[in-house]
């Protein structure tokens, strides 16, 4: 990836609400590698877990939708940093590719043509176009007081078969990241287990559980912060660390970053502008 | 073999007759601690046609769709496929294990948003939510539970009144038109795709 270069960006649904931090920190830091951001046009929902839960077709039909502006808009890649959303979008575009009967049934549906040319990125995969070394060069304040616990959660590389992204028992591309940044990282054995994903309101108990697990275990390993890569995951480990705490009555006080809001800092762009400020839990 | 289990092994490339009954499933889920059914269980009624019995489980409500499951499953059984199926069946049915039921009207509420705004307007979700969440359950505590969350997120600007809707929503509509052919939340089978 070349300076100044441009990719198609699929927000999705919590990026443009409750995780607007999130869209602040990833517009900003990849604004300051030179990676300019292409919103894509009048998107839609992906349909998230609700879709694949009650409807198989709308599972597929959703993310189809989407892939068919892409290709219609010519945009050859398409960053969605929720993972639920480039999950969502590679599962539909190989379904598709693998059966061309559905393909065809699905470009009536959505009244695009859909012929499977846009590759979907997660926001590691566009650190890692970017290039560490160029990551390297542009950082200001080295990482040197973070031991991060890099939280991979579910759907960044699950399923393997569609997504065929990092090693999906014991990935280590975010720790290669944050290392670029200077920073330190911590051996865990939470990466991958899941946070309750949307289940925050309608299945709360299961929320604290699973989030008071990650969160101990990131603690129990000598992390000061956890970073994150995935909306969902940050509504579950900051915004409800407090419920955690009451429930289960300790005191986690762990800080949860985007994986952009630490290049961001390492960038030099202020906390404010990152959104970091606007989390739950705020520490020194 | 019933016209469910041929749903089940058409919806996708789900193998459940691969399955030899390891566990591997269960031992990784991480739900099954509080589930009724164990999810190799499940795969195991989806394999014999008694998916009425899966479907009214409080399991396939309680699965947070992880696909840690899938993943590890050494006959590579989509077993995280077979919960959605289930879910599926148990949807369109509208036969759901009791305490699971605000999940089931999460998820439509949730479908239901997009269906009209082409994208999650998370007040609205939650307004939905509450509202039929409360006359199903007639809960007061339910009702109110999450309301000091409101002011919070307010202040935090990560609540937006009137969420930005999608300027074509006519063929958002149409889309779910043609998804849902003419059983609502029923998958299609194959020989009517």
């Amino acid at each position: 990836m070349t300076s100044a270069a441009s990719i198609g960006y699929y927000p999705g649904c919590a990026l443009h609400g409750s995780s607007n931090d999130y869209e602040a920190s990833v517009r900003a830091c990849l604004g300051a590698l030179g990676v300019e951001l292409c919103e894509l046009n009048d998107w839609i929902c992906c349909g998230a877990t609700a879709a694949h839960s009650l409807n198989h077709n709308l599972a597929v039909a959703l993310p189809a939708r989407n892939l068919a502006i892409a290709e219609r808009d010519g945009v050859r890649e398409l960053l969605a940093p929720c993972p639920m959303c480039s999950m969502e979008l590679i599962r539909g575009n190989r379904a598709m590719a693998r059966d061309e009967k559905l393909r065809r049934k699905m470009s009536e549906i959505v009244e695009l043509n859909i012929k499977g040319e846009t590759k979907v990125l997660n926001l590691i995969q566009v650190f890692q176009g970017i290039g560490m070394d160029a990551i390297k060069a542009a950082v200001k304040y080295p990482l040197t007081e973070i031991s991060a616990a890099c939280y991979y959660g579910c759907l960044l590389t699950r399923p393997p078969e569609d997504l065929r992204f990092d090693d999906c028992e014991h990935p280590s591309s975010m720790e290669t990241i944050i290392e670029a940044l200077g920073g330190k990282t911590v051996e865990w054995n939470y990466k991958t287990e899941c946070c309750g994903a949307g289940m925050t309101l309608a299945n709360t108990d299961t929320v604290l559980e699973l989030s008071h697990k990650i969160l101990s275990n990131a603690r129990a390993h000598g992390a000061n912060c956890v970073v994150a890569a995935c909306p969902m995951c940050h509504v579950n480990l900051d915004m409800k660390q407090g419920d955690v705490e009451r429930r289960y009555g300790v005191r986690h006080g762990m800080m949860i970053y985007y994986l952009s809001d630490l290049t961001g800092l390492a960038l030099g762009i202020d906390a404010h502008t990152l959104g970091i400020d606007r989390h739950f839990v705020v520490t020194k | 073999m019933t016209t469910d289990t041929a749903i089940i092994d058409t919806a996708g490339e789900i193998r459940v007759q691969d399955c030899y009954q390891c566990g591997k499933c269960t031992a990784g889920c991480p739900v099954a601690g509080h589930m009724d059914v164990m999810p190799n269980q499940i795969v195991r009624l989806a394999q014999m046609g008694m998916e009425d019995r899966a479907m009214l489980s409080e399991s396939v409500w309680l699965c947070v769709s992880c696909q840690t499951c899938t993943t590890r499953c050494p006959k590579s059984v989509d077993c995280a496929g077979v919960m959605d199926a289930m879910r599926q069946l148990s949807a369109g049915r509208d036969a759901v294990a009791p305490a699971m039921r605000n999940t089931l009207i999460f998820m439509r509420a949730f479908l239901d948003n997009i269906r009209r705004n082409g994208r999650l307007n998370e007040l609205e979700l939650v307004g939905q939510f509450k509202t039929a969440g409360f006359f199903s359950s007639l809960s007061i505590p339910f009702l109110f539970k999450d309301a000091m969350l409101g002011p919070k997120m307010m202040s935090r600007r990560k609540l937006r009144l009137l969420g930005k809707k999608v300027r074509d929503r006519a063929i958002v509509k149409r889309i779910f038109e043609r998804c849902h052919g003419k059983t609502a939340d029923t998958p299609l089978k194959k020989d009517e795709q």
